[in-house]
């Protein structure tokens, strides 16, 4: 039963830290600022929920999992909104998004 | 309107995210803790957020939870989507920018559909125009998907008439 | 296997890093400092379970909450030049 958990949790935390990974290659890779938005939405929806998952499975307190999941529900709820801001902002500033029937990359 | 219940459940939430992180039980922290969710509650009613948007006790609960769920599953599905796109050697996105209805009534209906959007990998939500929302999506596909509005019903399902 | 957890942690922080310092436009910058902030979360969080101490976790909820407040407030006044100010109707109040 242990050894179940155990590789439950690993395996979470080793996929948390890979989309963690993609979200900075396309927050690199990607060509302007608004599609750079969506890698960096990766990283805080699935790459820190897999990773506060990995580490819940391995807590031994029940607090440590009500604060793990506190820490989840506080970056689900004000990462949309900062991306929002960020986007409303930049369109306010007058950057203008790529679309791509002006350009394909 | 009568603010009372929004302003106590703002209250016991934080009393009990006072009495869940702090972990010490004497009588000085205690009070001290009593002592800071009174200020915090006075703040806010002075700052007049205390009502129905800023504290929204009037949403279905069932109907909530279950759109979480729901809402978590088509987070993975879009961020394995996403995760591919970014990953594919020769570029494979379209940005594209729509403008998409929102058939919520009101405002905080609205608030929590242009969230969803923005918590969905793909898609951003960048300004709320009355019941207009523009949205930037990374592809094509994305925008369209949003457009069917399985997500717009699934929030008017948990919205209450106020 | 928090270790390795560690890692890619890092290495993601250092990449991000890369995008604050590259720009090119001030939203960049400011999107990468904000992930840079939510990694941060997650570097203590894991710290906390790598060295045995959970207790981390709670500088990682406070972390969590001023990341998000910095983010707004440095937007806020790079879109209006303003912090901001009472008008004078609430000033009468």
């Amino acid at each position: 039963m242990n050894h179940v958990v155990d590789i439950l949790s690993w395996s979470c935390l080793l996929a948390g830290a890979f989309f963690l990974l993609i979200g900075v290659i396309g927050l690199l890779r990607f060509p302007d600022f608004f599609t750079r938005l969506h890698a960096a939405s990766v990283i805080e929806t699935l790459g820190s929920l897999l990773i506060v998952t990995g580490l819940a499975l391995q807590a031994e307190q029940a607090l440590v999992i009500v604060k793990l999941i506190l820490l989840i529900v506080f970056i689900m709820f004000t990462s949309p909104t900062a991306a929002h801001a960020l986007a409303k902002a930049a369109l306010h500033g007058k950057l203008e998004p790529v679309t791509s029937t002006e350009d394909n990359n | 309107m009568n603010k009372i219940p929004h302003a106590l459940s703002l209250g016991i939430s934080l009393a009990l995210l006072w009495l869940l992180l702090s972990g010490h039980y004497t009588v000085l922290l205690l009070a001290l803790g009593l002592g800071s969710v009174l200020l915090v509650v006075y703040l806010g009613r002075r700052m007049d957020v205390i009502d129905h948007e800023g504290h929204p006790i009037h949403l279905k609960f069932k109907p909530t939870l279950f759109y979480w769920v729901w809402l978590l599953k088509e987070i993975i599905i879009a961020n394995i989507d996403v995760s591919r796109r970014i990953l594919s050697l020769r570029s494979d996105i379209s940005p594209t920018v729509v403008k998409v209805k929102s058939s919520q009534k009101t405002t905080v209906g609205r608030v929590i559909y242009a969230n969803s959007i923005t918590l969905t990998p793909g898609t951003v939500s960048m300004s709320i125009d009355d019941d207009l929302i523009l949205v930037h999506a990374l592809s094509a596909e994305g925008a369209a998907a949003l457009d069917e509005g399985k997500m717009d019903r699934h929030i008017s399902m948990i919205e209450e008439d106020y | 296997m928090f270790a390795a957890a560690m890692i890619a942690i890092l290495l993601a922080m250092f990449m991000s890093l890369c995008r604050a310092l590259l720009g090119p436009t001030l939203y960049d910058r400011l999107l990468a400092v904000n992930v840079l902030g939510t990694i941060t979360v997650l570097f203590i969080a894991v710290f906390g379970f790598l060295t045995g101490r959970p207790e981390f976790l709670d500088i990682g909820l406070a972390y969590a909450l001023i990341n998000f407040i910095a983010t707004i407030a440095v937007l806020k006044f790079f879109e209006y030049r303003d912090m901001g100010r009472a008008t004078e109707e609430e000033l009468d109040i």
